[in-house]
């Protein structure tokens, strides 16, 4: 159906309102050299769609995806197995809703869901409450900034070097418009994470620590003498999940001393996608629960004593409290939340832990094979499902190496830090539950020859 | 002691040079019950008209605007885990906030306790 609400006679009277004798006549502002004159020039004309169809297709084989490769892809995007029973339950006409419920309570179902979404990352968290979600994790992450920010009256955060580069980039472009002061910096190339160097960086005007964990390296850092020395100045420790699995195995942040956990969520549910809509997770301990962002489904009782879903807190939100808000997040993301908590449902506790421990086993075995090839070794001590090697030469070259040969062996620390030489050797590794015996030999048998 | 009211509806009572802060019983009755306030932070310098303060009720969030220029000394530390005492008891133990004025001569501009009772007879 084409949606076309005006026609030629609605369009000539609201002209004539604001005086004005075309539409043309409402750009005049734009300088003619900055206008379209005619086509744009080397875009062919319109085709028919089945010879678009084609077109696309034939692009689309050029790709080598995910799913038809060995693949050690991490970085914080992970491959893990999706359920086809997810995508079946979230297509269910009851789930056929507004993506955030606006008119909430009409709406009983969505946010039932969203409660057990809230309960769910909160239990994942080890946190006193969680919200509905956010857009993904680079923006919970800067929300928490924020958060922390107002709660303590202080604005200079403190990035760990090892928050993934692109969430640190996401902050300080943000800090620019806030003038938030942002002190970040780069991983070292060490067994272990350097604790002691962030702790060094917590001063009496800090609001926050940002921790990721595991790290961009996939090291685990110690939060709790993070969190022990962050409280000490009276800064928060905010904790950066990415791989949400992590935590079937590792300790949850909110039971060593977080007070802010966010996470990217995408790994359960939700699938890599080619980027995204992915899913911002974000937890807090209950007494910061009025700073919060985002949406917060609660629990209540209606007239006669029944069961029933409210939008709670509503007036920190924009759509009450206008420029006042807590955020200026109004959103959440809808059915990317409801694709995590079908599939945690579908795992249960037992199976997260399962599956966790599966994928721990999974890059053991990929990091003792490829660490078996002549100049490769392994830079950590501890990890997940994601450990840093460290190559004879520069990984980038490597990594399009392998590419050529058909398999996706990982990401490039010159890939994520660019321009830093000591970095360059280092490459990003991940073996999730998907990855086979077979692929882990293939890639380790091309790693040689690439490397020979 | 003097008592003060704002058109914003709230009131200040002073003494010496220190200025009790609070929300009106007119105030409590139209906001309905309250859920959480907000208070400033001790230290803050604030100015006449700034908003310093944000009470929630389950209709709405509502500013409270200092009504004089000063350093907020205390904020009701009661507050926090009890805010219906700014329903019960609006004009007491509800204060929000004290603090150390910096220019008494604000203090002319303000209602005395008849001039705001006519004030919200009128509206």
């Amino acid at each position: 159906m084409r949606y076309l609400p005006l026609t030629p006679a609605d369009r000539s009277a609201m002209l004539d309102v604001i005086g004005a004798a075309s539409v043309d006549d409402l750009f005049v502002d734009v300088p003619q050299e900055a206008r379209l004159a005619g086509p744009v020039e080397g875009l062919p004309l319109h085709a028919s769609e089945l010879a678009v169809e084609r077109h696309m297709s034939r692009l689309a084989a050029k790709n080598l995806s995910a799913g038809s490769a060995p693949f050690f892809i991490g970085a914080g995007a992970y491959r893990h197995h999706i359920p086809a029973s997810v995508d079946h339950l979230i297509q269910r006409g009851e789930f056929l809703t507004a993506y955030t419920p606006y008119q909430p309570e009409i709406a009983q179902g969505t946010l039932q869901v969203l409660f057990e979404f809230q309960t769910q990352v909160a239990r994942l968290f080890g946190t006193d409450i969680a919200n509905a979600s956010m857009y993904d994790g680079s923006t919970a992450c800067w929300e928490a900034i924020l958060m922390a920010a107002r709660i303590t009256r202080r604005n200079r955060a403190v990035l760990s070097g090892g928050l993934h580069p692109h969430y640190a980039e996401v902050v300080k472009t943000m800090a620019k418009f806030t003038g938030d002061k942002i002190v970040a910096g780069l991983p070292e190339l060490q067994a272990n994470c350097d604790d002691s160097h962030v702790i060094g960086c917590i001063d009496g005007e800090t609001s926050c620590v940002v921790v990721q964990y595991p790290d961009i390296l996939g090291r685990i850092p110690d939060l709790s003498a993070i969190a022990e020395a962050a409280h000490a100045k009276g800064a928060l420790l905010v904790v950066m999940v990415t791989e949400p699995v992590a935590l079937g195995l590792i300790e949850a942040p909110g039971h060593l001393g977080a007070d802010i956990v966010v996470g990217e969520g995408q790994s359960l549910g939700v699938g890599l996608q080619f980027g995204g809509p992915y899913l911002g997770l974000f937890g807090c301990r209950e007494k910061f629960v009025r700073q919060m962002p985002g949406r917060l489904c609660g629990q209540t009782v209606d007239a006669d004593g029944r069961r029933g879903f409210v939008l709670t807190l509503s007036t920190r939100e924009q759509h009450i409290r206008r420029e006042k808000a807590t955020s200026n997040i109004c959103t959440n993301s809808g059915l990317c939340a409801l694709a995590f908590s079908i599939h945690m449902t579908l795992l249960g506790g037992d199976g997260l832990a399962r599956l966790a421990r599966v994928n721990h086993a999974r890059a053991q075995a990929m990091v003792g094979r490829v660490t078996r090839v002549p100049g490769v070794s392994c830079l950590n001590t501890t990890y997940f499902n994601e450990a840093t090697l460290i190559l004879p030469k520069d990984a980038r070259e490597v990594v399009r190496a392998l590419a050529e040969k058909g398999v996706l062996g990982g990401v490039s620390l010159g890939r994520l830090y660019p321009g830093v030489g000591g970095l360059a050797n280092g490459l990003l590794v991940t073996a999730t539950e998907t990855v086979t015996d077979e692929d882990i030999e293939t890639f380790a048998t091309e790693l040689e020859g690439v490397l020979a | 002691m003097t008592r003060y009211f704002t058109q914003d509806h709230e009131w200040i009572e002073v003494e010496g040079d220190t200025g009790t802060v609070g929300i009106t019983d007119y105030a409590q009755g139209q906001l309905g019950d309250i859920t959480f306030v907000e208070l400033p932070a001790e230290g803050a310098p604030v100015a006449k008209g700034d908003s310093v303060s944000v009470v929630d009720s389950v209709k709405a969030a509502s500013d409270v605007y200092t009504p004089v220029s000063g350093v907020v000394i205390e904020a009701n530390p009661a507050l926090a885990d009890a805010p219906e005492l700014v329903n019960t008891d609006a004009e007491t133990g509800g204060w929000l906030f004290r603090l150390t004025l910096s220019d008494a001569g604000e203090l002319s501009s303000l209602m005395d306790e008849a001039a705001y009772k006519a004030f919200v007879e009128g509206l």
